[in-house]
């Protein structure tokens, strides 16, 4: 009999492959878990590569408190289902600081998520850490390794790294060294959207459209998610049809407005749409072109 | 001419607006093709890869704004877009203008997902290109229609014959410069041909295109009408990539093997096999072998989450169980009883050097081949290969992007098949011990000999029993430091106090050892490596003896002083690090030697033109500036016997 497996089908063994040479070569991995669809991917290739036993790793969520009240829910959720320790880290300083994302601006990534990673990355001693980045999301992931290594200061150096062959990974590392992985580097946004359709994996309520209250600001549609969402003079939250591309932080992501009540109509959507998906985070648009490389390279996940 | 430029030719599948029920069904059953394209600087790769994205709609709004603006900036294309803008990556690539490591990318077409890799064209990148081919199924070779057939062509195609890239398309690019000549086109492809069979690739596919205008990529260009004659492919690049045969079928009709990755035990009543099917197919009850033990059984179930499969085929992600309760760890492959791998310690191998430091013949590297990591040292190149003229020379190393052929001895025997046959058991890296970078890729050629033929011959008398009878345990005293430090004289003083307390020793000492033993070695990197190597090992088979082994030699190197550790029992070797600093060493300069090193009469003297590589962390640490000769032999002596044998 001949089977010619499928691209997912291909995808997926790819990636359950990269996430157990991390757990047999690493000392202390740890799942980065942002809620969002590549995490819930991601999260159930972990469950697929160790089934029956739950992944022998525990989900870190490095927390910002301004993320959207769904996400909490189905982050204790999965959490629950995938029978993991669920750790939720909060920068002390970001916390103590007040700092948020209508004050203050590009500081709040700095300081509770890249800031925060690191931290926590130290506190806990992980050396190795899976996050659901992919290759077509912007440029300069598009050249990482799927073993990205960083040194114990969490920098990484584009021009100075591991070639990566066939499928084999190169993990030693010197003491104090991390590795961050990306099992599914070779998806894209379609891939993830279709696996997740296949496979019925939960994600969060607010990929699909439904009214919410929302306001405009610099041309980006904001849903007033809790109390803490400051109205501007006029301001005035109106009720939309709408639906996020990406999740973040609330305040800093935007929505679209949409009447995609099921995953194939997200789809459908998906592929009729003429902007890309980070067009709706501000984070991609500082320090010019490079971006990403630069918040990277500081240790952005 | 028509322009087509600006108009995307690839238009949105149908089904999405009208049916994504159906066009969902339809891409999930989508196949994948991963491919690379390999050009020189200016061939216009990274043009036809935009193209490619442009014209199956993977470019978007934002993303064309954006680069409609950049092309204004910085494009290279006067008033024109620079597709090549969308995918140079990162910033110092966009102000050189190249590309500058392997990128992947991705699009797909009605029939299937393509990923390419992007790899450099720049010569001395080598390593990127053999990076990006590992993977892929097919390889897209550019040239210049101006330029024709470049050294860098040679070397492109030679690589991806080298990697074993089966499907080989010849993209003679800018045919929009020669104005579409077919003259031209005959001309590069005769050349092309000549070359590609002096070195074994029996087939290629040509086609004229032009990356930035648009021609021959998605349809058949009205440019160039003669390339639909008979004595032409006649196809379109995205026509040829989404019908060419993927190599998956050849890997399934290949006898069953999957390397083991892990061992899943979530409770006493499962134990489960988990990896990833390197080659065939495998069902419920079918008798299996374990590699490197032979022990067999039969597969009971195949578990995954979605439920247990009958059959599991080459590329799956999977956990099998046995019937029966036999050893089996990561490292080991599963495999077809009748037919299994081979399993050899020494072999054969192409490699590809990837480091700035060469290769140093007899240095122990990891090897890591499927799921198995063992140590391994490469000998001196047999020959290397120039990549320009296709010669062999000899050589003593490799350096960056060197690629030669050589024998490989690892320490324990590996489960194995040639390169040529799979690639998953025949492809394998080397991984510098200190640090840590992936430093060689190599591809085993076959087995010089039978690993089970080499046995090692077990001894009644056991070490521990001839130690015993001497009222000791055997150690070895590795003392390490520059020359004039000291450790002759201390590790003298050493022995005289260990045998006055009536212990059973033996000093092996640099200049001794080099009248003897070692009277047929230099004192290059390479011969200094096989110098520690053969002490490392006297020094073993001493200790086997039930001696207290004392040695000293300068022993630069951090490596080859961690491979005599790793040769010896655990807690056997200490570190002594006789630290002098090389100004005081240098003033003591005992035999005259750093004179003669600074006036240029000796060459690779250690500290003058050879580094020093100091002990991080030694067992014994010897500061000579605050500490006299008797004094430091007296501490080695007290921490010897009481620390590590204080039961004597």
């Amino acid at each position: 009999m001949s089977k010619t497996l499928t691209h997912l089908e291909r995808l997926e063994a790819e990636s359950i492959h990269i996430i157990r040479e991390v757990v047999a070569e690493a000392e202390n991995p740890v799942m980065l878990y942002s809620v969002g669809k590549d995490s819930a991917v991601m999260l159930h290739l972990a469950r697929k590569a160790f089934y029956p036993a739950p992944p022998p790793f525990p989900l870190l969520h490095v927390d910002t408190t301004w993320k959207f009240r769904a996400m909490y829910e189905l982050r204790d959720k999965m959490a629950e289902l995938s029978g993991m320790d669920l750790l939720v880290y909060h920068n002390p300083e970001a916390e103590e600081r007040g700092i948020n994302p209508f004050d203050h601006g590009a500081l709040h990534t700095d300081m509770w998520k890249t800031e925060g990673l690191k931290q926590a990355l130290d506190k806990y001693g992980f050396d190795a850490a899976f996050g659901g980045a992919r290759r077509d999301e912007e440029k300069s992931r598009a050249k990482e390794r799927i073993f990205s290594f960083r040194t114990a200061s969490h920098g990484w150096d584009p021009k100075n790294q591991r070639p990566e062959l066939w499928n084999l990974y190169n993990a030693k590392k010197a003491k104090g060294e991390s590795i961050r992985v990306f099992p599914i580097s070779n998806w894209t946004e379609l891939d993830v959207w279709q696996y997740i359709h296949l496979n019925n994996i939960p994600i969060v309520p607010l990929y699909f459209a439904a009214p919410r209250p929302t306001v405009e600001r610099d041309g980006m549609l904001l849903m007033v998610d809790d109390d803490r969402f400051p109205l501007k003079p006029g301001e005035e939250p109106v009720m939309r049809s709408i639906r996020f591309r990406t999740l973040g932080c609330y305040p800093l992501t935007g929505a679209v407005e949409s009447s995609a009540k099921t995953l194939p109509e997200v789809i459908q959507e998906t592929l009729l749409t003429t902007t890309s998906e980070r067009q709706g985070r501000a984070i991609d648009k500082d320090a010019g072109g490079a971006g990403m490389e630069v918040k990277k390279q500081q240790g952005y996940f | 001419m028509t322009d087509t430029t600006n108009e995307p030719v690839y238009v949105v599948d149908s089904l999405i607006a009208e049916d994504i029920d159906a066009y969902l069904d339809t891409h999930q059953h989508k196949t994948m093709l991963r491919f690379i394209t390999c050009g020189s600087v200016d061939d216009g790769k990274s043009t036809l890869i935009g193209r490619l994205l442009y014209d199956s709609k993977m470019i978007f709004e934002d993303q064309l704004a954006a680069l409609e603006n950049d092309s204004k900036k910085v494009g290279t294309q006067a008033g024109g877009i620079d597709f090549a803008l969308l995918v140079d990556g990162l910033a110092a690539e966009r102000e050189q203008g190249i590309t500058i490591d392997v990128a992947y990318r991705f699009f797909n077409t009605e029939k299937r997902k393509f990923i390419v890799a992007d790899t450099p064209g720049h010569e001395q990148y080598t390593r990127n290109m053999v990076t990006g081919a590992s993977t892929a199924d097919l390889a897209v070779i550019l040239i210049d229609a101006r330029k024709g057939v470049l050294t860098q062509t040679r070397r492109h195609s030679f690589l991806a014959h080298l990697i074993g890239i089966r499907n080989l398309v010849l993209a003679v690019n800018k045919m929009d410069l020669v104005d579409y000549s077919q003259e031209r086109f005959d001309q590069i492809v005769a050349d092309y041909r000549a070359f590609a069979t002096s070195i074994g690739i029996e087939n290629f596919v040509a086609m004229p295109i032009s990356g930035y205008m648009g021609d021959n990529i998605t349809t058949l260009s009205d440019n160039t009408p003669w390339y639909r004659a008979p004595a032409y492919f006649g196809r379109s690049l995205i026509d040829h990539l989404e019908t060419v045969e993927v190599d998956t079928t050849r890997d399934l009709a290949r006898p069953f093997r999957m390397p083991v990755q892990w061992v899943n035990r979530p409770n006493l009543d499962f134990r489960g096999f988990a990896g990833q099917v390197a080659t065939g197919s495998v069902r419920p009850g079918d008798e299996i072998r374990v590699l490197p033990s032979g022990k067999t059984s039969t597969v009971e179930r195949i578990v995954t989450l979605d439920g247990d499969l009958d059959q599991a085929v080459a590329g799956q992600s999977v956990t099998l169980t046995f019937a029966d309760e036999i050893d089996c760890s990561r490292g080991d492959v599963i495999a077809l009883s009748d037919a299994p791998p081979q399993v050899a310690d020494q072999f054969e191998a192409s490699l590809v050097w990837m480091a700035d430091t060469a290769l140093i013949p007899g240095r122990a590297y990891w090897l890591k081949l499927g799921s198995q990591m063992v140590s391994a040292t490469v000998h001196a190149p047999k020959y290397t290969i120039n990549v320009n003229t296709m010669e062999h020379c000899a050589a003593k190393t490799l350096e960056l992007n060197a690629i030669g052929v050589a024998e490989v001895t690892t320490d324990k025997p590996i489960v194995f098949e040639p390169y040529a046959e799979n690639r998953q058991l025949g492809g394998f890296i080397l991984i510098d011990k200190i640090t840590n970078s992936t430093v060689g890729a190599g591809m085993l050629h076959f087995s010089l000999r039978r690993a089970q033929n080499v046995h090692w011959q077990a001894l009644d008398v056991t070490r521990e029993a001839r130690a015993e009878q001497k009222h000791q345990k055997s150690a070895l005293l590795w003392f390490t430091g520059l020359s004039g430090s000291g450790k002759s004289t201390i590790a003298n003083l050493v022995e005289k106090k260990l045998h006055a307390l009536g212990k059973h020793t033996f000093l092996l000492d640099g200049d001794n050892v080099r009248h003897g033993l070692n009277k047929d070695l230099g004192f290059t990197e390479a011969d200094r490596i096989e110098n520690i190597r053969r002490v490392g090992e006297v020094a073993r088979l001493m200790t086997d003896a039930g001696l207290i082994v004392i040695t000293a030699f300068i022993s630069p190197f951090r490596a080859e002083r961690e491979m005599v550790r790793s040769l010896m029992a655990e807690g056997e070797f200490n570190e002594v690090f006789i630290d002098t600093p090389l100004d005081v060493a240098e003033a003591r300069d005992v035999k005259g030697l750093y004179k003669k090193a600074r006036s240029g009469a000796l060459k690779n003297f250690t500290g003058i033109d050879s580094p020093y590589e100091a002990p991080q962390n030694p067992e014994i640490h010897v500061d000579t500036t605050r500490m006299s000769a008797e004094d430091a032999a007296e501490m080695i002596v007290d921490r010897l016997l009481g620390h590590w044998m204080p039961e004597i």
